[in-house]
């Protein structure tokens, strides 16, 4: 579980984070919503440690993380798995050595072992056949098949995910979304993921959290968030035709 | 106060390589990488280089020793002291701020770009160490390096000078062993080892710090250059005046 309490980040003296607080619970896939430029990247990245809240208290399972030493958090991190939005996997290395890298930084496990790890992480993406070819030889939506086996192998107990399914089409999206779910259900873990697509929040969204511009605006889960009257949640949520259409035939009683 | 800022940030650099040291198996490999890429891949463009800028320093030097009373085998004592105390050392080092430095803000800046050094970070990993690290330490073979392209720029001096009818092999070797001094051999290194480790950290700083797309992981190789080579300039001024006045 992460409890996010009162979180600001400013950068260049623009505030971008304006007092967060919320609770990502563990087991559950917790989404984070809002338009662009809403905070949600900043957000996660102060969530992953990459940027440092000028004010407020991220805590990881009741650890404070800036009461923490240097070793500790580097401790913490190598709980934390991550699904960049773009992948960022290493171009150089090859689908298994992307994976296994995280096991030849942090444990002295024997190559087969790692090897062993690693396969095991391939066959729970369902990705076969590309062990030994390179980011660049394999589609969007393996790279991020790779990503997530890359983000599993360490058994972490936090998964973040920077929009999983962007760039990806309809079916490999909701392909992805599941995968993460099954995931999150299978080795407990406190999985956050920051999207803007609707599909994601219909398909696996247990806690969704709306941020605009830097506030939290809403927090609930599917089911609520077609029945919210929140303004601003209603006009994200109907920005998308499709989702439009639906609730003007619901209204006609189609 | 722009570039205090970045002279700064540069120092702080540093001590994050030096701090949190990689895995030493990993580090292993990440250097031999680095050596074959940084080194072995340089080999050929210098030793093209140095060849044909000996060979000219040569022709240039013969041509103007207009006077009859002035022995020919100047020409190669001449070539010999211009290429052992600056052309190999420095100016080759200024292609290099080029061609090493280029490829070494490139591929750190596509790395920021795309995420590797956040995915790094995000697993606990000593960016700076596991990416700087090993770019200073293969370049520690540099020297290498500078001791083959003065050996051609020396050989180039020769092929031009002899062949091209301006010095005969006797002379040409007497000049060459006239009144050596060992020591200016000892300061060319003592220049390239520092070029080394100017020709690692500023480009890799230039490509971590970057911020942007593509276009500015163009701007910052542009840059990294500009930048290496103006310290490598000073630098040569200074060592100069520290080591041979």
């Amino acid at each position: 579980m992460i409890e996010v309490t009162n979180l600001h980040k400013s950068f260049n003296g623009e505030e971008i984070l304006k007092g967060i607080t919320t609770t990502f619970d563990r087991g559950k896939t917790n989404l984070i919503i809002g338009t662009s430029g809403s905070g949600k990247t900043v957000f996660l990245k102060c969530l992953l440690g990459l940027f440092t809240p000028e004010q407020g208290e991220i805590c990881y399972d009741g650890n404070k993380y800036s009461e923490l030493d240097e070793e500790e958090q580097r401790n913490l991190r190598e709980k934390m798995g991550m699904v960049f939005q773009g992948s960022a996997l290493f171009d150089s290395m090859t689908v298994e050595e992307n994976i296994m890298f995280p096991l030849m930084m942090f444990t002295k496990q024997k190559k087969e072992e790692m090897l062993e790890r690693v396969h095991e992480a391939i066959t729970r993406v369902n990705l076969e056949n590309a062990n030994n070819k390179l980011p660049s030889e394999i589609s969007g939506g393996m790279q991020k098949r790779v990503a997530i086996a890359r983000a599993i192998v360490t058994r972490p107990k936090y998964l973040f995910c920077d929009e999983p399914n962007s760039g990806l089409d309809p079916r490999t999206a909701i392909v992805i979304d599941n995968l993460i779910k099954e995931i999150t259900e299978e080795y407990d873990i406190t999985t956050v993921i920051n999207t803007h697509d609707m599909n994601s929040v219909m398909e696996i969204g247990e806690k969704i959290i709306f941020l605009k511009n830097g506030h939290l605006e809403w927090e609930g889960d599917k089911s609520q968030i077609f029945k919210t009257d929140n303004k601003a949640v209603t006009d994200f949520v109907y920005s998308s035709n499709l989702f439009k259409k639906v609730r003007d035939a619901q209204l006609k009683g189609l | 106060m722009f570039y205090l800022d970045d002279i700064g940030r540069y120092f702080l650099m540093l001590k994050g390589v030096f701090s949190r040291m990689t895995k030493r198996s990993v580090l292993r490999n990440l250097i031999f990488k680095e050596i074959d890429d940084l080194i072995i891949g340089s080999l050929g463009i210098t030793i093209f280089l140095a060849f044909f800028i000996g060979a000219v320093v040569a022709i240039q030097t013969a041509l103007n020793l207009t006077s009859p009373l002035i022995p020919k085998k100047l020409i190669a004592f001449a070539s010999r002291q211009s290429v052992i105390l600056e052309f190999a050392p420095t100016f080759i080092s200024v292609i290099m701020a080029g061609k090493v430095g280029s490829f070494i803000t490139s591929s750190i800046g596509t790395m920021r770009v795309t995420e590797q050094i956040d995915a790094l970070e995000v697993m606990g990993i000593n960016s700076l160490n596991y990416l700087v690290f090993p770019k200073i330490i293969a370049m520690l073979m540099y020297p290498f390096v500078i001791a083959i392209a003065m050996f051609m720029g020396i050989f180039g001096a020769y092929v031009a000078g002899v062949y091209g009818g301006f010095v005969s092999t006797n002379d040409f070797l007497t000049g060459l062993r006239e009144e050596f001094i060992p020591y200016h051999l000892v300061y060319a290194f003592i220049k390239t080892f520092l070029y080394s480790f100017l020709l690692a950290t500023i480009p890799s700083f230039h490509g971590y710090y970057m911020k942007g797309g593509a276009l500015e992981v163009g701007k910052a190789s542009t840059s990294a250059f500009v930048w290496t080579t103006v310290v490598i300039i000073i630098s040569n001024y200074i060592l100069t005046q520290l080591l041979l006045s």
